[in-house]
């Protein structure tokens, strides 16, 4: 079994620069949980600290209940995979398997059976004699999590695994990982940038910026009720569109457009002046042709993506993004106007000086 | 994990801690005893010197051999010509090398593999292969006891080391820059002149230091002993050699070892002052090597 | 060959022009110098390999050929292994690194024939702080002839050789050290290694190039030894500290019989290509670590 906690760490660099500000994390045996930031947030502090390799300030780590703060990386449970997957370029494949198993002391015949069986799980049985610098980026990637799979550890922790990768090899590995780990069942703890990574591959998501968590959840729960600005900004692809609205008692204007507010919200934007308003392109409905409760807006630009389009429009001085289905772009074109609305149930508020949600 | 071995962690390291630093201090030392020992010796009187058994730290520091050497003029022009060989040599090795340098590192040019073999020549053998048909050499064009005699080999085994230093620099030098400056008209000389020379400030200052703290220059013996054999033509090592062969009754120890701290002042200065530079140029040097 | 090639080309070739003269001169000329005189006698007629043969019957050159084999064979294997214990030292980060970092350089850069002046003063055998040292800790009971014994000697020319010298390898395998990915250690210390599995693992076999090179310089200087022991012993007592170089040094300088040291110079000459070529066949056979 294993439960990983991470009471109130703090990490400071160098006297000045805070890596981490009391974070408090709690991640369940079995979990595939993600820790996903932009770069420079911290994410991986964070590994690093839970593997070891890096000493924290203040705070602890509980495998388990058990406080390992003054545990060696040798001698903490862990697997961890490393961006530029640091393989022995001196050591052939299997040897960089079995490296650690030897100085842990397994017997050869067990040492025998996990290389077999991870060189299976991984397909890399053919590779085993090669040096790391005869092998593709893919590959090394692949021995990189054999080594971590044969030491059978307790918790595996990946960083960026797949951020060396091109694009394509990384939508397949992203599968492939998907179903190894489902297999192995073994708590995880990976560590991106990439949004789509996350949404695919975890259980649960902590979002993190600054070396503060800002949101912790699964996807659905960080996509469809963001605690703050940053969170709804960061996850959806295209951005969502932030607008900044004034508020007149149940109105809200934009402009020279009025909108009235019907939604459940009203209590809580009523008495300010000024509110932020966040909707989805997915969620902003384009029209031709001019109707009650909709927005005049200027066709700037398209973006082609497969069977959707992205329209750039001017609404008053801020730029929204629409996602349509490229059919629709039939009937305009270029420079036209338009008209936007969307539905109250999509819109999202947050407040105009903290961003955080209302 | 039990708390007791948690503690045994914790133990062990400081005491990792204490014996590593004990460790460092005994290095240092060990490095600098003798030079601090030539020190110490310098600053004894006549009689201190000499005693049974040894003193280690003089009773009064006495300046009297300093005194003596700065007013010796055979010391003086000793040393004198030290830094004048030193300097020319660093200076001619210093623009040999930077021409041949960014030759070599941005000219493909049919005879890079003679000079590659000639630099590998110079740095790899023993100075004594070299040194009688040179002898001959000076002796027929009457340059013994000149500076030239010395100035000319020192720069000429100087190169290895200023070309490799120089050219792993240039390295670094973005090629576009200069096909920018193609572009703009520029001819080879006026790029080398213009643009590269200014940029390599930093470089060329650390070459010049290693050139002139290395082993031909100030400090170099072999041809030193040999092509100045006049009293007021020899440079400070070859002096103070000299002084140290004569007997004990005749020059005491404590003047000589006072000369060897003026003789080294230099070179520990530029070391002192520069050595991050130093280390830096040459580490970086030899990853690329 | 277009007209913008060409005159590159002379361009380069002017650039390279002062090094190569002076390149030709100072080391070309005389290897050839060498050789031609060691084909004549002393009259300036040709004498064939007669002092070829003279040199194969030299036993004061033999006795001085090993003992300079004797000085690298035991100083070399010395500084290499301190070299990289203090390289692996200095590699770490500590209070101060850069003050121990200039105090460990300094041996080299100081000058070899001084220092070797301040060797003899601390050899001294009344009044040097050696011998005064180890009669203060009761490890001798007697004042020792430091440079006046063969054995002796030789131990002090050792000693002196590889204080001097083992700074130039300490900087070489800094760089060795600096070059090597530092989440190969982390991830070897998660595959569960202690401190010394590190070394031996990972410090040691990726270091073997620049250990390679520092071992080639090395030998190839120590084999040229001279500054040092003319100071120390003048290659005594009775020859027993006498290197090549040294007795080169005197047969022409003392004795005055140029052509048969322009002999010894190209027995050396051919002994000293032998090991470079030797080693670098080695070296060129092996593939490199790339990252």
């Amino acid at each position: 079994m294993a439960k990983l906690e991470l009471k109130n760490i703090t990490k400071i660099f160098d006297k000045h620069v805070v890596g981490l500000k009391g974070l408090n994390l709690e991640i369940e045996d079995g979990e595939f949980f993600t820790i996903l930031g932009p770069s420079g947030s911290g994410k991986s502090t964070v590994l690093r600290i839970i593997a070891g390799l890096e000493k924290q300030n203040e705070g602890d780590v509980l495998i388990d209940g058990m406080n390992i703060n003054d545990f060696l990386p040798q001698q903490r449970n862990v697997s961890f995979v490393f961006q530029n997957y640091a393989l022995y370029p001196h050591m052939n494949v299997y040897e960089n398997i079995v490296v650690g198993l030897r100085i842990k002391g397994c017997s050869s015949e067990e040492i025998q059976n996990r290389v077999i069986e991870v060189s299976k799980l991984l397909e890399i049985s053919e590779l085993l004699k090669r040096k790391p610098k005869a092998l593709s980026g893919g590959q090394r990637q692949r021995v990189a999590l054999a080594r971590a799979i044969a030491k059978r550890p307790q918790i595996f922790l990946l960083d960026e695994p797949l951020s060396n990768l091109d694009a394509l090899l990384r939508e397949r590995m992203r599968t492939e990982l998907k179903l190894l780990f489902k297999q192995l069942k073994t708590t995880v703890i990976y560590v991106t940038h990439d949004q789509q990574e996350a949404i695919s591959l975890s259980d649960r998501i902590a979002l993190i910026d600054k070396g503060t968590l800002k949101q912790i959840g699964s996807y659905e729960k960080l996509y469809y009720e963001p605690n703050s600005l940053f969170v709804a900004s960061f996850l959806g692809s295209p951005h969502i569109n932030v607008l900044k609205v004034d508020v007149d008692q149940e109105k809200f204007i934009l402009g020279s457009s009025v909108w009235e507010i019907h939604s459940d919200y009203l209590p809580r934007i009523r008495n300010r002046k000024k509110v932020i308003m966040g909707i989805r392109p997915e969620d902003v409905y384009v029209h031709l042709v001019s109707d009650k409760n909709r927005f005049p807006a200027k066709f700037l630009e398209v973006e082609k993506m497969g069977k959707y389009a992205v329209l750039n429009l001017k609404l008053h001085n801020e730029i929204v993004r629409a996602v349509i289905e490229k059919k629709l772009l039939e009937g305009t074109r270029k420079g036209n106007d338009l008209w936007i609305n969307f539905e109250e149930k999509n819109l999202q508020f947050f407040d105009a000086d903290s961003y955080l949600s209302l | 994990m039990s708390i007791e071995k948690r503690k045994k962690n914790a133990v062990w390291r400081k005491l990792k801690i204490s014996f590593f630093y004990l460790l460092i201090i005994f290095i240092v030392f060990f490095h600098l005893a003798p030079f601090l020992w030539q020190v110490i010796s310098s600053l004894k009187n006549a009689e201190e010197i000499y005693s049974i058994p040894v003193k280690y730290f003089p009773s009064s520091v006495s300046w009297d051999s300093y005194k003596h050497l700065i007013t010796s003029p055979v010391f003086l022009k000793n040393f004198f010509n030290s830094i004048i060989i030193s300097l020319a040599t660093t200076f001619f090795c210093l623009v040999f090398a930077t021409l041949s340098a960014y030759s070599l590192s941005r000219i493909n040019i049919k005879f890079k593999n003679l000079l590659q073999l000639l630099l590998l020549l110079a740095c790899l053998f023993p100075q004594i292969i070299f040194l009688v048909p040179l002898y001959e050499f000076m002796a027929k064009f009457h340059f013994i006891n000149k500076s030239f005699a010395l100035v000319l080999p020192y720069v000429t085994f100087s190169l290895p080391l200023a070309i490799w230093m120089m050219a792993g620099f240039f390295q670094t030098i973005p090629k576009e820059l200069e096909e920018q400056a193609m572009i703009d008209g520029f001819s080879r000389m006026k790029i080398l002149w213009k643009i590269i020379l200014p940029l390599s400030w930093p470089a060329l200052a650390t070459c010049a230091i290693l050139i002139f703290i290395g082993p031909f220059a100030w400090n170099e013996f072999l041809f030193a002993l040999t092509f100045m054999t006049r009293d007021m033509s020899r440079t400070v090592p070859v002096a103070i050699a000299l002084l140290s062969g004569a007997s004990m009754y005749e020059v005491p120890w404590s003047r000589i070892c006072a000369a060897c701290v003026l003789a080294t002042l230099p070179v520990v200065i530029f070391v002192v002052l520069f050595q991050r530079k130093i280390i830096a140029g040459l580490t970086r040097g030899a990853l690329k090597g | 060959m277009s007209g913008k090639d060409i005159s590159e080309q002379k361009f380069g070739l002017f650039l390279i022009l002062p090094s190569l003269i002076i390149l030709g001169v100072v080391a070309l000329y005389p290897l050839f110098r060498n050789l031609l005189l060691s084909f004549m006698g002393s009259d300036g007629q040709f004498a064939g390999l007669h002092n070829f043969l003279l040199l194969l019957q030299d036993g004061r050159f033999k006795k001085s050929f090993l003992n300079t084999l004797l000085i690298s064979g035991i100083s070399v294997p010395i500084q290499l292994s301190l070299g990289l214990f203090f390289a692996v030292v200095l590699h770490k980060k500590f209070l101060g690194r850069e003050v121990v970092r200039t105090a460990v350089f300094l041996p080299w850069a100081l000058p070899t024939a001084i220092i070797a002046v301040t060797w003899k003063w601390i050899f001294n055998d009344f009044y040097g702080v050696f011998n005064d040292l180890l009669l203060r800790l009761n490890l001798i009971n007697e004042p020792l002839a430091w440079l006046g014994r063969p054995n002796l000697a030789f131990f002090c020319i050792i000693f002196a050789e590889v204080w001097k010298c083992t700074p130039f390898v300490v900087v070489i395998l800094l760089a060795g050290l600096q070059s090597i990915p530092s989440d190969l250690y982390e991830a070897i210390s998660v595959d569960g290694a202690n401190a010394w599995q590190n070394f031996k693992l990972i410090t040691l076999p990726l270091l073997k190039p620049a250990l390679l090179v520092a071992l080639i310089f090395r030998s190839i200087q120590t084999f040229g030894i001279f500054d040092s022991i003319w100071i120390l012993t003048g290659g005594g007592p009775g020859g027993s500290t006498e290197s090549v170089s040294l007795y080169i040094y005197d047969t022409v300088f003392r004795y005055l019989k140029f052509n048969y040291g322009a002999t010894l110079v190209v027995f050396n000459f051919v002994i000293s290509l032998t090991f470079v070529l030797i080693v670098y066949y080695m070296f060129a056979t092996r593939r490199q670590f790339e990252y």
